[in-house]
């Protein structure tokens, strides 16, 4: 087993993550794909601890999943808010703040 | 002692953990800050609504102002080389303390502003998971309904940002970064007024917020991947090695490479910098004005804090890394927010344009790398704190005609400095600081930090910072000139009295930005080391994974 190979593997689901925030609109799926980051994030601590024999990723890899469950009540909190405002989850809609 | 399962080809040691020694006295401010936060919320379950605000506001303005108490005291008997806590966790030393006593003492004001009161209701929605403009909205503000979540959310931040600059790892980084997150997302969309912009807001800064932090965690793993450790100091040892021993002295270059780039982009968010600044102007424009107040003080200090420390003590080792990557990001912040603020009309989202123009003149600071730099932006910041926060605390004063809504657009702000002198008076007091007149805090903090960067031969970025400032300058006279030299329309604004509460924070703010001003030598003397000290930055820095105190 290459630990390389978990590597690649977590820089492609972050990539898409990645792309996912950029090109979707509805702000559950944008979400939804930082969550995908995040998670991409685990995968690469996860491997590099079997690479380096260490414990300390697996130890991040737990703090992040707390992290993210901590960023999805919020998240949800907000999202939820400006749906009931608006009816729509739709990033286009919120566009009142400009010049 | 906990020995792992070392079945199937982990091939690493038995791994046992000791407990680790705790030195309270250190461990002090975070402690009370964490403990008012938990006491607080307790509050919002058990005390009833009628009592819970003075409550909330006793314990709030209590921890903080223990805390700045506390980092005085330690700040008096902390050993000269600093100190870690709790198994290398967290490092304490004095660049570390004045970060927090800075935001301490920023909190403490911003908190003066939330806690205001018009008419008997302070900024903040009466339910905020109420639909704006529906009947039970009505029917909270009838009956009288506040958010006095607001205080514990208020401490959860701040405790965020004393652990930012303290962070000596890189996975305490980033949980200091989402404690100190996460509460100002919610924060930002609690406005009473104009609670759609509020809410828009806070989607806005929550979705990039987390997309940011999602660079800066991969970062982290990058940065883990190359040294084997996300202790700052081993982090640093490792790049002297060419990376863990896993990669045999040699090839894991590009993932140090990725990771400085990515971290980088988590922290730059966070301070706003071009072209990660433009959560910023939506932001500071939809979010309550003292919750605006707070962000652009003490988040953009302790974030400052943050990213001195990364790249000093763990990527202080490489800076051809990092230096013509910050090198860029400082020019295109100061050129790119100067030009696009001299095209803003609503003085809040200038206010963030100008925040993020600040910041490209902090950066030139941190390109030079040298304890001058540091010590050029330590006084930057504190300097810039008070003067935006009293900036701040003037708008929350202009209303429109009827008294409600905060008037943004400068245009109708004409006549305003004939009708209340003193109020215009300090906001141009305020504007002149930032623009960097002499006599004000900011010409001696714009001094500070561009001549550390010409001492470390950064020249043409200086001439670039000041030129930008002189772009600055015109958007910032222009408002003076419309408050004191148009004559007022029909439509002007209308002031509602200061009180104690404001017009203490906007006395606070002119007083500070003048005495700074007049008479930086103190403040300078102590935060310029001593020559033997060197000009690495690292040398004030608590740069060992380990430096625990013996039994204080």
């Amino acid at each position: 087993m290459d630990p390389m190979n978990y590597i690649v593997l977590a820089a492609l689901l972050f990539t898409i993550g990645a792309v996912g925030v950029l090109v979707r609109r509805n702000a559950i799926i944008v979400f939804m794909c930082v969550e995908l980051m995040l998670n991409a994030c685990n995968l690469a601590f996860v491997a590099f601890a079997r690479m380096h024999g260490d414990i300390e990723g697996q130890v991040i890899a737990f703090f992040v999943m707390v992290v993210a469950a901590a960023e999805v009540v919020v998240g949800l909190a907000i999202i939820m808010q400006i749906f009931r405002t608006r009816r729509s989850a739709s990033l286009d809609d919120a566009n009142l703040l400009k010049n | 002692m906990i020995p792992l399962n070392t079945d199937e080809g982990f091939s690493g040691p038995v791994v046992t953990t000791q407990a680790p020694t705790l030195d309270w006295w250190l461990l002090a401010p975070f402690l009370v800050v964490f403990g008012a936060g938990v006491l607080a919320v307790l509050f919002e379950a058990f005390v009833p609504a009628a009592r819970r605000r003075g409550l909330q506001i006793a314990v709030a303005f209590l921890a903080l102002l223990t805390t700045f108490v506390l980092f005085v005291l330690q700040a008096g008997s902390l050993p000269e080389e600093g100190a870690t806590l709790v198994a290398g966790v967290l490092a304490v030393d004095r660049v570390v303390l004045f970060f927090q006593g800075t935001v301490a003492v920023l909190a403490l004001i911003s908190l003066v502003l939330i806690t205001e009161r018009r008419d008997g209701r302070d900024a903040f929605a009466a339910q905020a998971a109420t639909v704006p403009g529906s009947e039970q909205e009505r029917a909270h503000i009838m009956a009288g309904s506040q958010h006095t979540e607001v205080y514990p959310l208020v401490l959860f931040a701040v405790l965020g940002m004393f652990m930012f600059p303290a962070a000596n790892d890189f996975l305490t980084m980033f949980i200091a970064l989402e404690v100190m997150s996460l509460p100002l997302y919610l924060l930002c969309g609690l406005a009473r007024r104009r609670r759609l912009f509020s809410q828009e807001a806070a989607v806005k800064y929550f979705l990039l917020g987390a997309f940011s932090s999602a660079f800066f965690l991969f970062g982290i793993a990058m940065v883990y991947g190359y040294a084997g450790s996300v202790n700052f100091a081993e982090v640093r040892a490792a790049v002297e090695n060419g990376g863990a021993p896993a990669f045999d002295g040699g090839n894991g270059e590009p993932l140090m490479l990725m990771g400085v780039g990515l971290v980088a982009i988590g922290l730059l968010f966070k301070v706003g910098a071009v072209p990660f600044h433009n959560w910023k102007p939506d932001v500071y424009q939809g979010a309550p004005t003292p919750i605006t107040a707070l962000m652009a003080s003490c988040t953009l200090v302790a974030a400052f804090g943050a990213l001195l420390r990364v790249f000093f003590v763990p990527f202080g080792g490489s800076l051809e890394l990092w230096e013509p990557m910050l090198w860029t990001i400082a020019v295109l912040t100061m050129v790119v927010a100067a030009i696009v603020a001299v095209t803003q009309r609503d003085v809040k989202r200038l206010l963030a344009y100008s925040s993020v123009v600040h910041a490209g003149f902090i950066l030139t600071a941190v390109v030079a790398a040298s304890t001058d730099g540091l010590a050029g932006a330590m006084f930057y910041l504190a300097a810039y704190g008070f003067t935006t926060l009293g900036a701040f605390a003037v708008l929350t004063l202009v209303r429109t005609r009827d008294g409600g809504q905060e008037l943004g657009d400068i245009e109708r702000w004409a006549g305003l400095g004939r009708r209340h002198p003193g109020l215009a008076g300090a906001l141009s007091l305020f504007l002149l600081a930032f623009t960097g007149i002499p006599l004000t805090s900011g010409f001696i903090g714009k001094f500070a930090v561009f001549e550390a960067a010409v001492a470390a031969g950064a020249t043409p970025l200086v001439v670039v910072g000041v030129l930008s400032s002189a772009v600055t300058a015109f958007f910032y006279i222009r408002i003076i000139v419309v408050m004191f030299f148009r004559d007022s329309e029909e439509e002007g604004p209308t002031v509602v009295p200061a009180g104690m509460l404001t017009g203490g924070v906007i006395t606070v703010g002119v007083a500070a930005t003048l005495t700074l001003g007049v008479f930086p030598g103190p403040v300078l003397d102590t935060l310029l080391p001593s020559d033997e000290a060197g000009p690495e930055p690292a040398a004030v820095m608590v740069d060992e994974a380990s430096l625990e105190r013996t039994a204080p």
